[in-house]
């Protein structure tokens, strides 16, 4: 198992090594100059000069990349072409928000995910499971904006009961719980519903395997074989999809920030986009892919764990 | 009278390489076959016997070089098979056929039988286009089914009829040996008694050569012409049937039929109770492999590798693999524990 | 006469189906008598583990019992409650079954599956549970125990987990164990240890044993009384060695010689043509009838009863009624004379 997870580490510094390199091409991939981009149409040839001279890009393409990551590996991702201060700065706050949020939702999409999900595969075939498994298909192909706009529209104009603008503050979430809950619920509702239909499949496969049938022929209540024997099992190929579904937010962020007008990295992100501030971009984008990578390598490492005993019988 | 040698298998050797470690390097191998020879005469039918994971399909596959083996040689009508590029291979893969416990289970399910005899024909150009529908029938015909069934759907089949198709598409191609895989132990007996008796006629029919796998000791009395009994990927006794079944030599092969529960109920059998379980073929016991469950075993047992040997007593062509046959025969050499069971 | 600790009377078992009603068992009627060991066999699809499960109720959601009557010492089992039946499942009857390999729990130790059967039925502790599941693995022959019981399945062979389905199972001290083919899917040697096993616990237990097997040689060897299944009904019972030296049923005389023998040398097997017939389309009259080399018109007809012999042995077919038209001795599967009215 050490071995395992000593492979699995060392697996992943090439996969960081080529997230990398993409996002650092990513000031090279848009066409045109980068600094006449940053500059802005129009803008005197000097500034570029200036913009171009400040961050290296009149140096060998290698030496740049070589640049830059030894900035990252000492924790620094440049300044921000806009307001000048370090990348590191402007984004530590916001990370943690973003972090919060998709953690939540995360939550939110495993308690709902797996109660109905439990629910339906014990009452399969009845109004129930049916009633919820269309639901979860609405959740499941409802865009995300959209249900965040539909909240808002319900909830905070229409009804006023929950504030649609989280305080904008930049050490987080501002003080109410109620600030939180319509953007998770808008970030998390598409979870809940993979997994509960996971959680669904995974469980009637289980309810059909023979041992829940060596569990019935023991005398043991339909609750201990639920909740004991079935679920311990079902829950097996469900912990992969609740870690993507964790860094599918972290990316998913990016509209529910926006339409709630949280200071997250998301809303980060978009910003930098629409003023051209490259650095903060590359840093936002390096972090989530970092981020994500860590979560995957913890979801293989758990399910490994937990699948231990089913992989080498 | 000497029967033409067929096949003759030498030192064959199958090693399955284990993965592991970091790089994915060879870090140990199974042992699935470990230096086994024995010949097969034409018109006669060799069983392999033995428990599960002792390889007995890894010699069927080595055989047809399903799987390129480690190490030996297997030749076929005077030529070695190991030695052929692929290409002159797969011309004397219509000499050699095989069935398989479910012989559908490798087929495209949206064939007919009749596109399944016709692919077999075809790739081995044995019958011209022209013939081939009526070669089709008449293979039907020799099975036991019907023309009409001839453009059916596996699925539209019984497990004994589906092993009747798999039989017929082995004899489509004219074989001369035909290595059946646990052919009929998947089928129920009365079902099983059609197919074997086929078998029975088809062989003095077309002078087939069968080597037959299984691990039904009561199939394999009725089918075999000689036995040949494996033990963790070796040979441990290989002789004519009656030798095997009614003049065992071998511990474990006594310990092996001792264990079939025989249909007479007024026979009190005492079965002798093997300790543990098989040994795996990864990291086999040195010495006799047997010698971690045999009742009889001694020091020598657990260091020499004891040899395929004619002892006293023994008719011709009957040979144990034991360093101590004649002793336990003369009482000489004792049972440590030997236990034994009625049911 | 000894005591009848399970009663088996017309049991009907349907499943529902897509293409219709499944009648996988049709008619099916033993008793076990206490102590003994009563075999059910019958080729594949015949019906015998729907049969246990159905004394069990622990059919399929799709299946039900649709008819007969299931008495354990006299009650009808087919009545009881679902709380009821609970506390009498892994307790007064065990069940054990044919794959030692997928049965257990995998994220479950040893020790776990089964001290939960002690902790459920006898209210024992945790603790206390445990120390007699090391008890009981060692009385089913697993050697170190007390670590065996830590471990998972996976980290025991197939020989080995069938031991510890055995364990589970008599944990409570049942009275009636159903096995339903419990070594089929074991090596012979594995088989001798297992079957040997059940025939040592029985005796020191005193429990009653009910043993599906497709394998006649197992039953020849371990059972005082058969039962054999065609088409999801009992077409024969009768004591062992009747079945073996005089068998009644054309379906018992034509399974007994079309059975390849390890014992001796037989010219020729002589098989039953034909297939079994699926459940969905089961021929008028007699089950068999398709298969039979004696059947008659009505055999073709009429479905026969279970006819007594009067001396506990019965038997589903026309032959042995005074309505049977054709000649009293009947020649069935060649050489052999079976028939004596
Ligand atoms: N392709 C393979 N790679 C690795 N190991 C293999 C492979 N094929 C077979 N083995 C191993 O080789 C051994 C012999 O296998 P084989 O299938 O020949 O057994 P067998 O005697 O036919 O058993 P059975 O009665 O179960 O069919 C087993 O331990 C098996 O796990
Ligand atoms: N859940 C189900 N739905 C529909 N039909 C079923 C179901 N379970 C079993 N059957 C049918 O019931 C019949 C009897 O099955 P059963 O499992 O009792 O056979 P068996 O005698 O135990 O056979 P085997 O020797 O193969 O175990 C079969 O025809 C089977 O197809
Ligand atoms: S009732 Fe008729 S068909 Fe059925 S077994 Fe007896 S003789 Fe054969
Ligand atoms: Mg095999
Ligand atoms: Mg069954």
């Amino acid at each position: 198992m050490t071995k395992y997870i000593i492979r699995r580490l060392l697996q992943t510094i090439p996969v960081l090594i080529g997230v990398s390199i993409l996002v650092f091409s990513l000031m090279h991939l848009i066409p045109g100059d980068p600094a006449q981009i940053i500059a802005g149409e129009g803008a005197p040839e000097k500034t570029v000069e200036q913009i171009r001279e400040r961050l290296g890009l009149n140096e060998p393409i290698h030496k740049q990349y070589l640049n830059y990551m030894s900035g990252v590996v000492q924790g620094d991702l440049g300044n921000s072409v806009r307001s000048g201060r370090p990348v590191v700065d402007e984004i530590k706050t916001r990370f943690w928000v973003t972090l919060e949020l998709a953690t939540y939702a995360t939550i939110l999409a495993v308690f709902i995910g797996l109660m109905a999900g439990i629910i339906s595969a014990v009452r399969h075939y009845t109004f129930t499971d049916t009633a919820i498994m269309i639901v979860a298909l609405f959740g499941l192909s409802m865009p995300n904006f959209w249900l965040g706009l539909v909240l808002i529209d319900w909830f905070a104009i229409g009804g006023d009961w929950l504030p649609a603008w989280a305080k904008l503050r930049p050490s987080g979430w501002g003080d109410s719980w109620r600030q939180v809950v319509l953007p998770v619920i808008t970030l998390g509702t598409g979870g809940a519903a993979i997994i509960a239909r996971m959680t669904r499949s995974s469980m009637l496969e289980v309810i059909g395997q023979d041992y829940i049938r060596t569990a019935r022929a023991k005398g043991l209540t339909d609750r201990v074989i639920t909740y004991r024997h079935a679920l311990k099992n079902a829950l097996i190929p469900v912990v992969t999809v609740v870690g993507l579904e964790f860094g599918g937010f972290l990316g998913g962020a990016v509209l529910t920030e926006t339409i709630f007008a949280i200071n997250g990295m998301g809303r980060l992100t978009v910003q930098a986009i629409n003023t051209r501030d490259f650095p903060i971009v590359q840093g936002a984008v390096l972090v989530i892919s970092v981020l994500f990578v860590f979560v995957n390598l913890i979801v293989d490492i758990s399910y490994k764990l937990l699948n231990k005993r089913i992989d080498l019988g | 009278m000497e029967k033409k040698e067929l096949l003759v298998v030498d030192g064959l050797k199958q090693y399955f390489p284990i993965k592991g470690g970091f790089l994915g390097r060879t870090v140990n191998h199974v042992k699935a076959v470990d230096d086994i020879s024995f010949t097969i005469h034409e018109g006669e039918t060799v069983s392999i016997v033995g428990e599960s994971g002792c390889g007995k399909s890894t010699t069927g596959r080595a055989i047809l070089r399903l799987e390129e083996p480690t190490e030996g040689k297997v030749v076929f009508n005077g030529e070695d098979l190991t030695k052929l590029p692929k290409g002159e291979m797969r011309k004397h893969r219509k000499d050699l056929q095989i069935i398989f416990q479910d012989p559908y289970a490798s087929i495209n399910p949206r064939q007919t039988v009749s596109d399944v005899l016709n692919e077999a024909m075809e790739i081995q150009k044995v019958v011209p286009k022209k013939e081939r529908r009526d070669r089709i029938i008449e293979l039907l015909e020799t099975v036991g089914l019907n023309a009409a069934q001839a453009d059916r759907y596996p699925h539209e089949f019984s497990g004994g009829q589906r092993q009747r198709i798999g039989i017929a598409r082995a004899l489509s191609v004219n074989p001369k040996l035909i290595i059946c895989d646990e052919a009929v132990s998947a089928l129920d007996v009365s079902i099983q008694a059609q197919v074997l008796n086929l078998l029975d006629e088809l062989q003095d029919e077309y002078n087939l050569t069968y080597l037959f796998i299984s691990h039904d000791l009561g199939v394999v009395r009725h089918i075999s012409d000689r036995v040949i009994v494996m033990y963790v990927g070796k040979i441990v006794e290989i002789g004519d049937k009656h030798s095997i079944f009614d003049n065992p030599k071998h511990p474990y092969t006594k310990a092996l039929l001792s264990a079939i529960p025989v249909p007479d109920p007024d026979r009190e059998r005492n079965h002798i109770v093997l300790r543990g379980d098989v040994p795996s073929p990864i990291d086999p016991p040195s010495g006799c492999r047997f010698h971690t469950r045999c009742p009889f075993a001694q020091e020598k047992c657990r260091v020499d590798v004891p040899e395929l040997v004619r002892h006293d007593g023994m008719q011709e062509g009957h040979e144990a693999a034991c360093h101590f046959v004649e002793e336990i025969e003369r009482g000489e050499v004792k049972p440590k524990e030997l236990q034994v069971t009625t049911f | 006469m000894v005591e009848t600790i399970l009663d088996v009377r017309d049991l009907r078992t349907s499943f529902y189906t897509d293409e219709g009603e499944v009648k996988a068992v049709d008619g099916v009627s033993f008793s076990v008598p206490k102590g003994k060991t009563i075999g059910i066999v019958g080729e594949s699809g015949s019906g015998k583990s729907i049969t246990s499960l159905s004394i069990l109720r622990l059919l399929a959601s799709n299946g039900k019992v649709v008819g007969g009557e299931v008495r354990f010492k006299g009650d009808n089992l087919l009545a009881y409650s679902e709380k009821k039946m609970r506390s009498l499942r892994g307790n007064k009857i065990s069940m054990i079954f044919q794959e030692p390999m997928t049965s257990l729990n995998p994220v479950f130790t040893v020790g776990q599956q089964i001290s939960e059967t002690l902790i459920e039925h006898q209210g024992m502790s945790k603790k206390a549970a445990m120390a007699k599941s090391v008890d009981l693995l060692k009385l089913v022959g697993i050697p170190s125990p007390d670590k065996r019981v830590k471990q998972y399945p996976y980290e025991l062979s197939g020989g080995m987990r069938q031991r510890v389905m055995i364990a589970i199972a008599l944990a409570c001290n049942p009275e009636i164990l159903i096995a339903d083919e419990p070594t089929t899917a074991l090596d012979v040697t594995i088989q001798a240890q297992i079957l040997g096993l059940i025939r040592d616990l029985q005796q020191r237990m005193g429990m009653s044993v009910v043993l599906i097997t497709h394998d006649l040689g197992v039953v020849a060897e371990t059972c005082d009384y058969v039962a054999v299944m065609y088409a999801g009904q009992v077409v024969e019972y009768s004591d062992v060695r009747t079945l073996f030296r005089k068998p009644k049923h054309p379906y018992t005389v034509g399974l007994l010689k079309s059975l390849p023998r390890p014992d001796e040398d037989q010219e020729k097997l002589i098989p039953i043509h034909g297939t079994v017939p699926s459940p969905l389309h089961m021929p008028v009259g007699c089950r068999f009838n398709p298969r039979c080399p004696a059947a008659t018109d009505l055999c073709r007809e009429k479905l026969p009863d279970l006819f007594d012999d009067g001396e506990g042995n019965q038997v589903r077919c026309w032959i042995y009624n005074e309505q049977w038209p054709g000649e009293k001795e009947v020649d069935v599967f060649g050489e052999e004379r079976t028939a004596r009215c």
